[in-house]
């Protein structure tokens, strides 16, 4: 089995540059949620020079609109949705020092000449994995946009979150060069 | 004529609805046993045994399998001699999965207007109905909660009938080839062919129904199910899409006659978490 990493939040670009495509990471502390709905009115926000209702330097969003947490539970089931829908996002927060994102699924170049300008990470949570990985979201509080429900911004603090490094800061893009492996 | 009240309906979607989002079908879990077994990547074991997992908790404390507990899709298959009393039918099911929705702890993914306001309905109503009128005096439901990951990877082609299985084949594999890792393979596959555009799509989606092992009756169709999922799973993709051998547990053909100047071919694409539950009133 491959060693796992173990980083904690907020990130250091020391950090960042150290992880490589295929690691395995767990992440321990308080990390941030936004999908469409959240990651449009943070766009519009700085287009218009608007501070954002968050401080994102350094932080990593998790991709994700969570169900309804049962009873004596922290968190409902919380897997990544399908990131390429934060595209046209992903770029303005990045130069705003955004330093990890995690999600699944494919980005645009866009994205990923960002993150390598930027320094920043993207990691893989397995999708469908979703009440295993709420296991590991031991608190979570609405930070912003509570209208928006499920799609609101969640702070959540997060021990040995699960997640692997797809793409790295360098631009190694383990989605392209895996499947090659296995391909006949 | 049999009566059958509309409050029954109603408990009997949402039985399903809850039913369907908790507790993953014994074939597909068997299915992911078996790749696990035959998987040589080693990241993709780790995904497969996160999934095995997952569908364990969910089923041992009754909570979603999945966030994305989709939009609520049934196929119902009335019986002409039912009588429907004390309400209507398209309301009993909307009651009936806006209760599952609201008291199960699953999330509302609906919105109202598609385009500009995109504001959510809150209930995860309006439900999407397909019926077909059928003779005999029950009702049977046919119910899955469809995840977007994998329904926003659909594709429909409008081939010419000369294109025949080669394109067919071709057609399908690609579609899964560009979508990558997005849909949360592995995947079981849905290929609708023949009737209308919309027809093909609607077969493609009922495809989804079948028990993962089950072939088409036509000894063809079938062939093509096993050519086209050989040639997925040489794509290489892998589980979580982070490669590996186990890129589709399934591929599912429906078809149904259609014009003399066509060859409709739909793709919809589910993701491992297979949700389907069937009953019958």
């Amino acid at each position: 089995m491959a060693k796992i990493v173990k980083i904690v939040t907020p990130l250091t670009d020391e950090v960042v540059s150290t992880l490589k495509a295929g690691d395995m990471v767990s992440i321990t502390g308080y990390i941030y949620t936004g999908r469409d709905a959240a990651h449009k009115r943070l766009f519009s926000l700085l287009q218009k020079g608007e501070k954002l209702p968050l401080e994102i330097r350094n932080q990593i969003i998790y991709y994700v609109g969570p169900a309804p947490a049962k009873p004596g539970y922290a968190c409902g089931s919380a897997g990544p949705t399908t990131s390429y829908r934060m595209d046209p996002y992903a770029p303005a927060l990045l130069d705003k020092g955004l330093k990890g994102m995690i999600g699944k699924g494919l980005r645009s170049k866009e994205v990923i000449e960002s993150m390598k300008k930027n320094n920043a990470v993207y990691f893989h949570a397995v999708g469908g994995a979703a009440a295993l990985i709420a296991k590991s979201i031991k608190k979570s509080e609405v930070v912003a946009y509570e209208d928006l429900g499920a799609e609101a911004i969640h702070r959540y603090y997060v021990e040995d979150f699960p997640v692997i490094v797809v793409i790295d800061s360098a631009g190694n893009n383990f989605y392209e060069t895996e499947p090659l492996k296995y391909a006949k | 004529m049999r009566k059958i009240e509309a409050e029954r309906i109603k408990k009997k979607v949402k039985k399903l609805f809850l039913r369907a989002n908790y507790h993953i079908g014994e074939d597909v879990l068997t299915a992911l046993k078996e790749a696990r077994e035959g998987e040589v990547s080693e990241i993709g074991c780790s995904v497969l045994d996160m999934l095995i997992e997952n569908y364990k908790i969910a089923s041992g404390e009754e909570i979603a399998i999945c966030q994305d507990t989709g939009l609520a899709v049934l196929y119902v298959e009335l019986g002409q001699e039912v009588y429907i009393i004390g309400g209507n039918f398209r309301e009993a099911v909307n009651e009936g999965v806006k209760e599952a929705y609201m008291e199960g702890y699953l999330r509302k993914s609906m919105v109202d207007d598609p385009v500009f306001a995109r504001k959510n309905t809150g209930t995860n109503t309006p439900a999407i109905i397909y019926t077909d009128i059928v003779p005999g005096d029950r009702i049977k439901f046919m119910v899955t909660p469809k995840g977007f990951g994998s329904e926003n990877m659909s594709a429909l082609a409008m081939m010419k009938p000369a294109d025949g299985p080669e394109g067919i084949k071709n057609f399908v594999v690609d579609t899964i080839r560009k979508a990558g890792p997005n849909p949360c393979p592995p995947t079981i596959v849905g290929v609708g062919i023949g009737g209308t555009a919309d027809k093909a799509l609607v077969i493609a989606k009922k495809a989804l129904f079948r028990k993962i092992g089950e072939h088409h009756q036509d000894e063809r169709y079938a062939q093509m199910e096993k050519e086209i999922l050989e040639q997925i799973n040489n794509l290489g993709i892998g589980p979580a899409g982070l490669g590996g051998r186990t890129t589709a547990l399934a591929v599912n053909i429906e078809y149904t006659p259609t014009h003399i100047a066509g060859m409709p071919v739909a793709v919809n694409v589910c993701c491992h978490a297979a949700r389907h539950a069937e009953g019958i009133l």
